[in-house]
């Protein structure tokens, strides 16, 4: 019996037609193996939201009866190969439907494989990974993160680069050949084709051992069972909160308990609390009540509420003042006004190094307008 | 009467990677439906958005009216349908029940309306996963009933959701139901049939003497009492009676033409030789439960598992045979009927009622279980055979409902 599953962890909408490509041509390139295989998404992603972790699978079997062993269990409980194509979910993902923290190599098999999108080397990725009890590869394809719209696809090939990745990490599931033979008959042209050759030949692997990586207990909590929950579908509302970290200034809001943002997000805001005007926008615009007022006025980014979005950076009228930069800089959630008030000119240096960073190496989160990719496009040809 | 056209699309068999809802999709291009109107609502619109697509492309000629609610979008098929247009709409959950004026007067009308129910819980709360209760609601109104297990199954059974719907001795609503997410969702390799073959098992639809139509003054619905309504409903009883020979006949060509098929149109078996236990379920339930069959037989158990496929007519027959000649049978429902008898679901207790007459009566136990698209496991299944185990070897019942899966805490 041989069956192999794949999983493939995007962001919503963003990502949906990248991920969508990479599982059916899993199927398709089986076919041409005479498998039989079958494609499908998380139902409880659905309908997903703007840059929440996802997932789709592909499972492929010798024949119908293997391949519903598997599907007796709709989601996979575990999988040969892990496809994460933002490289930021390496710290963990939480679906919106889904109640607590998963690490991203959760359902990766013992000595099976976990490949990732990523600009950064195999030893900062590690860092960021849930430690395993068993052993597994990771490789990783270097990359900027491929995030398009609802409406578009940006085609720059990533789904080539895993997929050509894919047949060289995981050989059991099908030859390069006959994925290259599924990616022409699908109506890819020749470069696309090059593109998942040249990744097969490039592909490395770097084994990461059992209890290597990070060490944080993933968040995580208990599901209320019918004798306990509350009767009528009722959620008590959040209570209103009170002074800045229970002293008597400032203000911070009550917070959900269970359900926490850490990995909703692709990018942070960074502030600087020096040249912030107090004009309060930021606070009343974001839709996640983030803010946290401090003793002296100024506004507090909570990444337990944080969701990413970007509003306060947009809505914010002082330059540089609020700057969206890559959650992979981040390896924690702390404050980063109490990191000011500790020592201020190293503060700003960090801060301003992360801003320069994200100003040369522009990461988004998706297209906020139409058109949006067209200006990508002219922005990267003028470069 | 509409006119069969031969789709380019469907010039040869092949073989497509799609969702159930794509399969009844292209099963509506296939059959040349002339009127589909939608609405949206999770997870049927999988199935409108195939179908505007299918049509923005060019592939597919047909009305395609998206309406303001579900309410118009059942009443548009309807009145497209009486004047001889092949129509398919369909919807999920509250939605489905939004139109539920519309979905009667469609059956006492007997308009031959084919809907797809994407099966999802009702609210509240508002949940997108599978429960049987939305399609359920019309079981006594006079629309034929079908559950599918597979994408292929979606596509087939849409085909002959139209032969026999449109069958002028039936001239009954079908509605094929899919389960939320397993099936609307999941993409499997699916045979696509040729036009031709299609148009040889599906004949145009002819409304004859009942078509709306200036050249045939008539008028539908009109008010009556008492003196009226009670032969009406006995027409509808009988059409339902026919339906169940036109759907056997219907099946038997529908095999010749596109090789394959089970042996009954109306239950699937799976391992019932000399079973001790037969689990009985809907819908893609079977996955997980043909799975812990295997298991058990591997493991000389004699447990075995019967799909029951058509829920309107219900196979009576069909069922009476399989299941007296087991000890016990296993009724997984994915459905709730609160204070029902023994507070079992809503397949339990027609399965009950139509083995009553019988001499020699299984044990029958019920699992409510897999709601709100809660996944049923090999383990669930597992859970409940040993209860149905412990019944037989004990000769008592202790529970006749049991909710399987639920945390109890």
């Amino acid at each position: 019996m041989s069956t192999v599953a794949v999983e493939v962890v995007y962001r919503g909408i963003f990502q949906r037609t990248l991920a969508r490509n990479i599982v059916r041509s899993i199927v398709f390139a089986a076919r041409k193996e005479g498998k039989i295989g079958t494609a499908f998404g998380r139902y409880g992603d659905s309908p997903e939201r703007n840059g929440i972790p996802a997932k789709q699978f592909a499972v492929v079997a010798d024949d119908a009866e293997e391949l519903e062993e598997v599907l007796a269990r709709y989601e996979p409980t575990e999988v040969d190969v892990t496809i994460n194509v933002d490289d930021t979910m390496c710290k963990g993902i939480e679906s919106w439907a889904w109640y607590g923290l998963q690490p991203i190599n959760q359902l990766t098999k013992p000595n099976g494989t976990l490949i990732v999108t990523s600009r950064q080397d195999a030893d900062s990725l590690v860092e960021d990974i849930h430690q395993k009890d068993t052993p597994f590869d990771l490789s990783i394809i270097k990359s900027t993160v491929s995030f398009s719209g609802l409406w578009v696809y940006k085609d720059d090939h990533t789904d080539a680069r895993i997929l050509g990745t894919l047949c060289n990490v995981c050989p059991q599931l099908f030859s390069i050949d006959s994925m290259l033979q599924a990616l022409d008959e699908q109506g890819n042209g020749e470069t696309k084709l090059a593109s998942a050759q040249k990744a097969y030949d490039v592909a490395t692997i770097r084994t990461v051992e059992p209890g290597e990586g990070n060490s944080e207990v993933p968040y995580k909590f208990e599901l209320l069972g019918w004798q306990t929950m509350e009767e009528g579908l009722v959620i008590r509302a959040q209570g209103k909160g009170g002074g800045f970290r229970g002293g008597d200034e400032g203000f911070q809001p009550d917070r959900n308990e269970v359900f926490k943002k850490y990995s909703t997000r692709s990018m942070r805001p960074v502030i600087n609390f020096e040249t912030c005007i107090k004009c309060t926008l930021c606070w009343l615009q974001c839709p996640d009540t983030c803010f946290d007022i401090t003793p002296d006025g100024l506004y507090d980014a909570n990444m337990e509420s944080c969701c990413g979005c970007g509003v306060c950076e947009a809505v914010c009228p002082v330059p540089d003042c609020v700057t969206m930069v890559s959650e992979a800089d981040f390896n924690d959630n702390s404050s980063q006004w109490e990191a000011w008030q500790e020592d201020k000119p190293s503060y700003q240096q960090w801060m301003t190094a992360l801003v320069d960073k994200q100003k040369a190496e522009t990461r988004t989160h998706g297209f906020h307008h139409v058109g949006g990719y067209t200006e990508e496009i002219a922005a990267s040809e003028d470069a | 009467m509409t006119t069969t056209a031969t789709n380019e699309l469907f010039q040869t068999e092949k073989e497509e990677l799609i969702s159930g809802s794509e399969a009844i999709a292209l099963a509506c291009a296939l059959a040349d439906v002339d009127v589909i109107t939608a609405y949206p609502i999770r997870p049927y619109d999988t199935v409108m958005q195939y179908v505007s697509k299918l049509k923005a492309d060019g592939s597919f000629d047909c009305d395609f009216i998206v309406a303001e609610s579900e309410h118009s979008q059942f009443e548009i098929v309807k009145h497209a349908s009486s004047v001889g247009a092949r129509t398919f709409t369909g919807s999920s959950g509250v939605g489905w029940f939004y139109a539920f004026e519309a979905i009667t007067v469609t059956a006492g009308l007997r308009l031959p309306v084919v809907a797809m129910v994407g099966n999802r819980a009702l609210d509240d709360p508002g949940a997108f996963g599978v429960e049987h209760n939305d399609a359920l609601a019309v079981r006594d109104l006079g629309w034929m009933l079908y559950w599918v297990a597979t994408a292929q199954e979606a596509l087939d059974i849409a085909l002959l959701a139209w032969r026999v719907a449109e069958d002028p001795t039936v001239f009954l609503p079908f509605a094929v139901s899919c389960d939320g997410s397993f099936l609307t969702h999941s993409q499997a390799i699916v045979n696509v049939p040729t036009s031709e073959q299609v148009n040889k098992f599906l004949p145009p639809y002819d409304r004859g003497k009942l078509q709306l139509h200036p050249d045939n003054p008539i008028t539908i619905a009109p008010q009556v009492n008492e003196d009226w309504l009670m032969e009406m409903r006995r027409q509808s009883d009988e059409a339902m009676h026919r339906s169940v020979g036109v759907i056997k006949k219907a099946y038997e060509e529908f095999k010749e033409i596109f090789g394959r098929g089970d042996p009954s149109p109306f239950v699937e078996e799976y391992m019932t030789e000399d079973a001790d236990i037969i689990i009985v379920g809907m819908g893609t339930l079977a996955l997980p439960v043909r799975v812990a069959v295997r298991r058990f037989q591997e493991a000389g158990r004699k447990i075995g598992f019967v799909r029951v496929k058509f829920f309107r007519p219900f196979p009576t027959e069909e069922l009476q045979e399989i299941l007296t000649k087991c000890k016990a049978v296993c009724v997984v429902d994915r459905d709730y009927s609160y204070g029902a008898p023994s507070y079992g679901g809503v397949l339990f207790t027609e399965l009950r009622s139509a083995l009553y007459p019988m001499e020699k009566r299984p044990l029958m136990l019920n699992f409510i279980a897999g709601l709100g698209g809660r996944e049923v496991h090999v383990n669930d299944v597992n859970d409940m055979v040993d209860i149905v185990q412990k019944a037989i070897e004990t000769g008592i019942i202790e529970q006749e409902a049991t909710w399987i899966g639920v945390r109890d805490n």
